[in-house]
């Protein structure tokens, strides 16, 4: 919570038409500090707008963003990454040929006095981050191409903890995983918010979803139906949030009716 | 390891020799092949070269294989760094024929002192490749065929600035002073007893610098050894040229040039997105590296490295004509930069495959003129080995994939 008791990123009666595709239509979304907000919804819900709405990519046509509590302008994805907001996205963006430390550093490698990489205090820091976020790897030293999925996963993560930020947006983060590795990437969603981060995950999988979300925030067709509380619902009521059926009903009639 | 504690899955490093050794055997058979079949492949060149004929291995005709190698060495370097990028340059065979023609019209016929000359060589080969990678970088066009316009379009600028007579001949003493000094034996040995002592002096003290920072070391033996090899090269090799006229100022050169290119890849941010431009470019991209300045930045060196080549070859041969950087310059600083280990695929390879494989390719050229052989046979074995380590690369990263580590 940020200090006057709003939720650390805010977005409200957010609308966006990409020409005739309304995409997203006033839809409100929060996420709060400490805590893992899911977001969930049916191919096309409008999952993707919105995260990259609050990552910067793209621009609202209407609607309030607001962060600790302050209206905020991003339009870019520079001025998301400066309020602290880090995206992970689902093409992990890794460099195979690259080991860990080089792809954490990726793009911000730090120099020592003659202009040359110092590798000895990338290595140190890459060691004190995954050993913060309890990942599991070989070695630091090992190439991205040698690791699992979960691994994988788990260093594009950690590269985003490096900017130190207050938000985190994992765009399915664990579709394509085995079991394992899923537990793996669960169990260091749960030390990202212990760390005190607002983490958005994107997921297609409620059983993910309901093991590690607080909140569970439903699209369906552009509109945001529903903000529930993970552990006062059931698997059966998202279901009918994204489906738009009744918690309870049939399965839908597939009868062809008049219109 | 001391990331985390070690899922017993995972394969890591055991401590120790043994441990070293073991994990290199493992990266061998999974397809992390490195330097080694090049190393065996020249080995075993030399071998049937010195059964032929044992005139192949004396110092005499080892002292003209190194200066033979220096030319295609060189433009092979940038080569290899237009391969780090996933791209290539037909035009350095070009460029180093038009350069060194710039070079040789300026020194003999406009009358520039010969060092003056030699540096508007490096600009004017800077510039090719300057204008080369904006054309690839602005227009999105493929290196392959910018460059093969370049190749086009250079081999027609050097008949023009060559003139009416098609060649130059060089009496500067600058210029063919750098293939034409050797070191005396004394100053070689001592050339090689630095550069030794700075190499081991280099490594101990990034090792003292990962135990102060608490990092691991690689076991103490295995430095040890890989010194000794590295001195055993060095001295042999300064033994063997001592031996005839001298340690040639050009191969110092060339191999300064080495040493110095394969710092800026593995140990400037520079040479770290080459690397990642050349492994996942959309990844660079996202991470905030300007992919097209490193592309344009690398082109560029390509080029000035070509016209370094060309100088070299001028030097050599005390003249610049018509023929200077003919077709099989390109093909053959190609095939040196893929024979020595620098994958087709982009991101993977290192300076060092420039010298490694252009062994390869001058050995079997010299071996063969040794011998007699005509150019036919010539021509057909240096594609033959070139399609040979052709299949090594991509056999090896069938392997690396198979075993996880594409």
């Amino acid at each position: 919570m940020a200090a006057n008791g709003a939720p650390l990123l805010e977005l409200r009666g957010v609308s966006k038409r990409f020409g005739a595709v309304q995409a997203l239509t006033d839809v409100d979304f929060a996420a709060e500090a400490g805590k893992v907000t899911a977001l969930v919804g049916d191919n096309g819900a409008g999952k993707s707008t919105l995260i990259k709405t609050i990552a910067g990519i793209n621009q609202m046509d209407e609607g309030e963003y607001r962060f600790d509590g302050q209206p905020v302008q991003v339009n870019s994805p520079q001025s998301a990454t400066g309020l602290g907001i880090a995206t992970v996205y689902q093409d992990l963006a890794l460099c195979d040929n690259l080991d860990v430390v080089a792809n954490l550093y990726l793009g911000r490698e730090e120099l020592s006095g003659s202009r040359t990489l110092n590798e000895t205090s990338m290595e140190q820091e890459a060691t004190r981050v995954l050993k913060r976020l309890a990942v599991r790897l070989p070695s630091v030293r090992i190439q991205v191409a040698s690791l699992s999925g979960g691994q994988r996963q788990s260093v594009a993560i950690a590269r985003s903890m490096l900017g130190e930020p207050k938000v985190v947006l994992l765009d399915e983060p664990t579709a394509a995983l085995g079991v394992a590795q899923t537990a793996q990437v669960i169990e260091l969603i749960r030390t990202l918010r212990e760390h005190g981060l607002a983490v958005v995950v994107i997921s297609h999988n409620l059983a993910d979803v309901f093991q590690v979300a607080d909140t569970i925030v439903v699209l369906r067709l552009g509109r945001q139906v529903g903000i529930l509380d993970a552990k006062q619902t059931e698997t059966d009521e998202v279901v009918a949030a994204i489906t738009g059926a009744k918690a309870g009903d049939e399965p839908q009639s597939m009868e062809v009716t008049d219109q | 390891m001391t990331v985390s504690d070690l899922d017993p899955r995972l394969v890591a490093e055991q401590p120790g020799l043994a441990g070293a050794w073991a994990s290199f055997r493992r990266r061998l058979r999974q397809g992390e092949l490195g330097t080694l079949p090049v190393i065996v492949g020249i080995a075993v060149i030399w071998l049937i070269f010195w059964v032929a004929n044992d005139r192949f291995l004396t110092p005499a005709n080892l002292t003209n294989l190194f200066l033979q190698l220096v030319a295609t060495g060189t433009i092979a370097i940038g080569v290899v760094l237009v391969l780090l990028l996933a791209e290539i340059d037909l035009s350095v065979g070009a460029v180093s024929g038009v350069t060194a023609a710039v070079m040789a019209v300026l020194n003999v016929k406009e009358g520039w002192p010969g060092w003056l000359a030699i540096l508007a060589g490096l600009a004017a080969g800077a510039l090719i490749g300057a204008l080369q990678g904006f054309w690839v970088t602005r227009f999105r066009i493929p290196a392959f065929v910018v460059t093969l316009a370049g190749f086009l379009a250079w081999t027609g600028a050097l008949l023009l600035v060559l003139g009416e007579t098609g060649t130059v001949n060089l009496t500067d003493s600058t210029i063919t002073g750098l293939t034409g000094t050797f070191f005396v034996p004394l100053d070689a040995w001592l050339l090689a007893v630095v550069v030794i002592a700075a190499y081991a002096g280099a490594k101990l003290w990034e090792r003292r610098k990962r135990t102060a920072a608490g990092l691991p070391v690689p076991p103490m033996q295995q430095l040890a050894i890989r010194l000794v090899v590295i001195a055993v090269a060095m001295l042999v090799t300064a033994a063997v040229l001592a031996a005839d006229r001298g340690l040639p100022l050009a191969v110092v050169l060339f191999i300064a040039v080495v040493v110095l290119v394969d710092l800026l890849i593995k140990r400037t941010r520079f040479g770290r997105h080459v690397l990642a431009v050349g492994g996942n470019a959309e990844a660079a991209r996202r991470a905030g590296i300007q992919v097209d300045n490193v592309r344009l930045v690398v082109f560029t060196l390509a080029s000035t490295l070509a016209a370094a080549g060309g100088i070299m070859a001028a030097s050599r041969l005390f003249a610049v004509n018509q023929s200077s950087g003919a077709a099989d310059t390109t093909l053959n600083a190609i095939a040196a930069a893929v024979i020595g280990g620098t994958s087709l695929f982009g991101g993977r390879g290192s300076a060092y495959s420039a010298l490694l494989g252009g062994l390869v390719i001058i050995s079997i050229q010299n071996g063969m003129n040794l011998l007699g052989v005509a150019s036919s046979t010539r021509f057909i074995v240096t594609g033959l080995v070139l399609l040979l380590a052709a299949t090594v690369d991509a056999l090896s990263r069938r392997g690396r994939q198979a075993h996880g580590r594409a």
